[in-house]
């Protein structure tokens, strides 16, 4: 520990940072933002089933259909995302044909934020004002129409903001994602900061991620203001 | 025409079952305006949302023009329901769509192109009074701009009928005389028949023709907004008609009897009655409250009388004011 920032060591660490760094911040960001991207995919329809699905919803479906819904976004958010990692290994050979490397954490990050973003996604809805919901019923909407064009386009800003959260939990998933075979900051600040020692690369390592996470919240929270026509 | 029949409405909560409505037999002709009025709770709003199926009757049935609301398709329902619009006490726009984008909304859904939307988005904006505002968003306007705008928008699908759910309950009386207004001009230009839901007599005498008074889920009175003003026979109706004025409430310590005088029309009403019944038989009367009004161009006035003289003496009084052309006379 004594020698944790001798001149040996920062000159690793600048050389990592010159090597190795610029490749992993793009590895991150491109992760988070594909798996962010498919998790809304399957999470965001979701999220919708689970506001108008419910007894009184737009769209009332079974109550079966709700329970199981229900059941499998509680499993999956229960499971530890390390451990979600490892139970996917099979499904990620599957899509990928490997379980290592950047792409191949994709797969588990989808698997682990989509129940999320699925929760995010049914808060968002859930704020929208009934009686607005009531007043397009009475203009003759289809329940596709309220969903399409009164419920997701209303909660706008909320998705904004709560999409900003998922992002930004996503970005910590990799960094968890790094440590078995996901490449990104995480895989470098374990690989040469953790197992070499090397405590100044997981310092940096952690500095960019907390950077990262600063840039993603400040940008979703302005767009989340913008496009919020209440507040004028 | 609009004829409700037999409608009831039973609603399951967790505390057991909750009637709503009981019974009710309405027929709401062409062209009129037509007021719903009750105290809260009495179930106003689930009696109009039964007009356009938002809410389901338990029992009893829906015609509009002939046709049974109840058994149309979801989708002949939907249909429908671009003829019948509505319009609500919390307004209800899109609150992330300007001005313009809400009035086109129901065209929107109902698949008219957008370039004609617009125009008679724009149209319509005019007409109720706010051309400048087409691109505001709601959230900049006042409560009567938005209620306007609300208004706009449920006249887009050239609607038959208009309901007004407690419309004009959020707002001050100045912007509520002026929506009542608009809301007049609408049903003589463009002969929609008008259903007001409100819990604001002066609503009523407003804009009204013809008024249900609706207590406990029942309908306890109905007829010409004059005839059931002038003598109200049901206690709701007199509890809403006379709110604190020429009631039975008013303390009576010396018990003396108690007649109510109801004039109609201007030319009873600017008789000085109680005066030449002073001279004439010379009884003097006390005068407990007294009010005027004017509700659909004619004048109504109603007045509580104590009479210190005791039954003969009231009987007196009784026949000489209701010798008098449309004066009528009751006892308290």
């Amino acid at each position: 520990m004594n020698n944790m920032f001798s001149p040996e060591k920062l000159q690793t660490a600048v050389d990592i940072l010159k090597h190795d760094i610029p490749a992993a911040i793009f590895e991150t960001l491109y992760v988070t933002l594909i798996a962010t991207f498919f998790a809304f995919v399957i999470g965001l329809p979701l999220g919708v089933l689970l506001v108008v699905g419910d007894k009184g919803g737009v769209l009332p479906l079974p109550k079966w259909l709700m329970k199981l819904l229900n059941v499998i976004v509680n499993l999956l958010r229960s499971v530890p995302f390390i451990i979600l990692i490892v139970v996917v290994f099979p499904l990620t050979r599957l899509i990928v044909g490997t379980t290592i490397g950047s792409v191949a954490s994709i797969v588990p990050l989808v698997i682990a934020a989509f129940p999320f973003v699925a929760r995010l996604v049914e808060s968002s809805l859930r704020e929208v004002n009934p009686n607005i919901i009531e007043a397009a019923q009475s203009m003759g909407a289809t329940p596709f129409q309220i969903i399409t064009k009164v419920m997701i386009p209303e909660s706008v800003p909320s998705l904004v903001s709560n999409a900003t959260i998922a992002v930004t939990t996503i970005l910590g998933y990799t960094a968890m994602s790094g440590a078995i075979g996901g490449g990104g900051l995480g895989n470098i600040a374990i690989m040469y900061g953790y197992m070499r020692y090397n405590y100044m690369v997981i310092l940096i390592a952690v500095v960019l991620l907390i950077v990262l996470v600063q840039v993603f919240q400040s940008a979703g929270t302005a767009i989340s203001v913008k496009t919020d026509k209440r507040l004028k | 025409m609009i004829e409700l029949r037999n409608i009831c409405k039973t609603f399951e909560g967790a505390g057991g079952k909750v009637d709503a409505l009981h019974n009710i037999n309405l027929t709401i002709s062409d062209g009129d305006i037509y007021g719903i009025i009750g105290m809260s709770g009495a179930g106003k709003s689930t009696l109009v949302r039964c007009i356009n199926m938002l809410e389901r009757p338990t029992e009893g049935e829906v015609i509009v023009d002939g046709v049974n609301m109840g058994e149309l398709s979801p989708s002949q329902l939907r249909e429908a329901r671009r003829g019948i619009t509505m319009i609500f006490q919390g307004f209800n726009l899109l609150m992330q769509k300007n001005c313009l984008k809400n009035v086109c909304f129901p065209m929107e859904l109902a698949g008219i192109p957008k370039a004609d939307a617009v125009k008679r988005a724009t149209e319509l904006l005019e007409l109720v009074g706010l051309p400048d505002k087409a691109k505001a968003y709601p959230a900049q306007l006042s409560g009567g701009q938005q209620q306007r705008v609300a208004i706009a928008r449920a006249l887009a699908t050239n609607p038959k009928v208009l309901l007004c759910d407690e419309a004009t309950s959020a707002l001050d009386p100045n912007t509520t005389h002026s929506i009542l207004e608009l809301i007049r001009d609408i049903n003589k230009k463009l002969g929609i028949t008008v259903i007001i839901i409100t819990h604001q007599m002066s609503v009523v005498e407003e804009v009204c023709n013809h008024v249900a008074i609706l207590d406990n889920g029942e309908v306890v009175e109905e007829g010409a907004v004059g005839t059931v003003f002038a003598s109200p026979k049901s206690a709701a109706a007199r509890r809403l008609v006379f709110p604190g004025g020429a009631d039975d409430q008013v303390s009576n310590p010396h018990k003396e009897k108690r007649l109510r005088v109801v004039f109609s029309g201007a030319q009873a009403a600017s008789m000085p009655l109680i005066s030449s019944m002073a001279i004439e038989m010379n009884i003097l009367v006390n005068i407990v409250s007294a009010a005027t009004r004017c509700i659909d161009d004619r004048t109504y006035g109603s007045m509580l009388l104590g009479v210190p003289g005791g039954e003969e003496q009231a009987k007196m009084v009784a026949g000489y004011l209701g010798s008098v052309e449309n004066v009528t006379v009751e006892e308290v």
